[in-house]
């Protein structure tokens, strides 16, 4: 009982970064109808520029944790923003009335470019980061197995919740959100209506690039180590948990988020460590073949 | 008011507009009447510029517009109601009025919103509802009040009847007269259902591979023989 629960809790944990990624790739394909395979590289960078501008505001700059923590995390959705924006200016928004597959293969060069790029900037090797945030709660004191949940878990929840409750209040809400779903339901009615749909995809990048970016700076606090390819598996994790949850829905990819980080905690568990990702991938396999709308997603027919 | 000389346009190889010509007043309704795949809705489009005009001028309250993106033609006073009134499914019909009115100043939202809501209270009791779940009529009154959002100059509405029962059809075109009689909307109306649209219209054109083969006002030409052998025998309803 008390490994069941302390695996739910590092399977949640593990879910919510999953969750924050997976939303990126949802929102692209809902708009753009592809998978922005560049998505996990983005992450990748995410955890990166977090590493140096923690490392950097506490070295150089002579910060406290606190605010060198808030200064990684600006810099972070920053850079990863800017990324965003910069990869669909250059590499998909030419090939936007190309035959699909293209802006596919462009997707992959830009991921095989940036993880080459970080790998030159900061070396193959894995970079540490010693731990910022120590500590946290036992929650059951059992002798043979003690339950205990760390600060650093309670922040990865927290600030999942908290960005997935104000991207979805934006979606649902704003004027801007109101734009995409109109986009992604219909995108020349959205330009005739006066949208400027351009940035609106634009927008769109910008956003799920910088969530993608702060699940980078969580998993670099969270484990403590990164390296330039952490990217590629990430990225298919989140994007089995969009697949999941039902590509283009976006409660469906927070969902999906978190029952991949369960799916993966539990089979570390109790089967075998080594596997864990064929388990995450068998379920790919499956979705994709007895239920490719994913759990909430429509089918593609609706009334219009 | 929107003004179009020697248009042409199409989509790739295939050309679909040879050079038309025509012009809507101010406070006018103007009808094309043609046949299936005459161009109608190619010019319709082509105003909006998707697609590009490959030659010729599109003008709208005096500005040239020809090659502007979309969404600044749109936001120079033009509203289009386009075919298969593509409303947005899963968004609620409040939703999409507020996208009608994406452009416009949100200042006017609360007045604008009375305004369409009186003219279609059949959307008032459906506000919170998804515009997917709606009838076909209901649909197209969305539609048109979606449009009516932005206060625009020019109303652009592409066979607002497709599709619809009769009496619902009488009900719309009640509706455009009322628009363009009480609001001052200047419209330009395209149908394949002649007779209700030249009814309507103060002046009418028809439209044949792409080209305007005839215009008149709308009495006359509803009174020509030949437009009576055509458009309307056995399809006037
Ligand atoms: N998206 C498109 N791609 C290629 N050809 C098109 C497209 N839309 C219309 N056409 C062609 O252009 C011509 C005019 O079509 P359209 O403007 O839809 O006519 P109408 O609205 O009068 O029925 C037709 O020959 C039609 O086949
Ligand atoms: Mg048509």
């Amino acid at each position: 009982m008390e490994y069941f629960l302390q695996q739910l809790i590092n399977g949640l944990t593990l879910g919510a970064i999953y969750g924050l990624i997976a939303l990126g790739y949802t929102m692209v394909y809902g708009i753009l109808g592809m998978i922005n395979f560049a998505h996990g590289t983005i992450y990748m960078l995410g955890a990166f520029i977090s590493l140096i501008g923690y490392l950097a505001a506490t070295t150089v700059g002579g910060a406290p944790v606190t605010l060198a923590l808030l200064l990684a995390l600006f810099a972070t959705m920053a850079f990863t923003a800017l990324w965003g924006w910069t990869i669909e200016r250059v590499a998909y928004r030419p090939l936007r009335k190309a035959p699909r597959l293209a802006p596919l293969i462009s997707a992959i060069g830009v991921s095989i470019i940036l993880q080459n790029f970080a790998a030159l900037a900061q070396g193959t090797r894995a970079k540490p980061l010693p731990p910022v945030i120590r500590g946290g709660f036992t929650l059951i004191n059992s002798d043979d197995f003690p339950v205990s949940l760390s600060w650093m878990q309670i922040i990865v929840f927290v600030m999942t919740v908290t960005l997935m409750a104000g991207f979805t209040w934006m979606i649902t809400r704003t004027s801007l959100g109101r734009a995409q779903r109109a986009t992604e339901q219909d995108m020349k009615m959205a330009a005739l209506l006066g949208i400027d749909v351009d940035r609106v995809v634009s927008a769109t990048f910008v956003i799920g690039a910088a969530l993608a970016g702060v699940a980078g700076l969580m998993v670099t606090l969270y484990y403590g180590v990164i390296d330039f390819y952490i990217g590629f598996l990430a990225g298919i994790k989140a994007f089995t948990a969009a697949v999941l949850g039902g590509i283009g829905s976006l409660p469906g990819a927070m969902l999906g988020g978190l029952l991949i980080g369960l799916i993966e905690a539990f089979w570390s568990a109790y089967f075998s460590i080594e596997y864990k990702d064929v388990a995450t991938f068998g379920i790919l396999v499956l979705v994709l073949v007895f239920r490719p709308t994913g759990l909430l997603g429509r089918p593609d027919v609706e009334k219009i | 008011m929107l003004k179009v000389e020697g248009l042409h346009s199409g989509y790739g190889r295939i050309r679909a507009l040879h050079g038309v010509d025509l012009e809507v007043r101010q406070g006018e309704i103007v009808a094309l009447v043609g046949a299936n795949g005459a161009g109608k809705t190619t010019l319709l489009m082509t105003i909006c510029g998707n697609p590009r005009a490959s030659a010729g001028k599109v003008w709208l309250a005096g500005e040239d517009i020809t090659g502007l993106a979309t969404h600044h033609i749109i936001r120079r006073g033009l509203a289009h109601c386009p075919e298969g009134r593509r409303i947005f499914p899963r968004m609620t019909v409040l939703e999409n009025l507020q996208m009608g009115a994406a452009t416009g100043d949100p200042a006017h939202f609360d007045q604008d919103l009375e305004r369409v809501l009186e003219l279609f209270p059949r959307l008032k009791e459906r506000l919170h509802q998804r515009g997917g779940t709606l009838s076909g009529g209901e649909q197209q009154m969305l539609a048109i009040g979606r449009a009516l959002m932005s206060r625009p100059k020019v109303l652009l509405l592409d066979e607002p009847s497709l599709g619809l029962a009769p009496l619902v059809v009488r009900q719309i075109f009640e509706i455009i007269a009322a628009i363009n009689r009480d609001q001052g909307v200047t419209v330009f109306l395209v149908e394949q259902n002649a007779f209700h649209a030249l009814k309507l219209a103060h002046r009418g054109h028809v439209m044949v591979n792409g080209r305007i083969t005839l215009s008149g006002s709308g009495a006359d030409l509803l009174a020509n023989p030949e437009i009576r052998a055509h458009y309307l025998d056995g399809g006037a309803s």
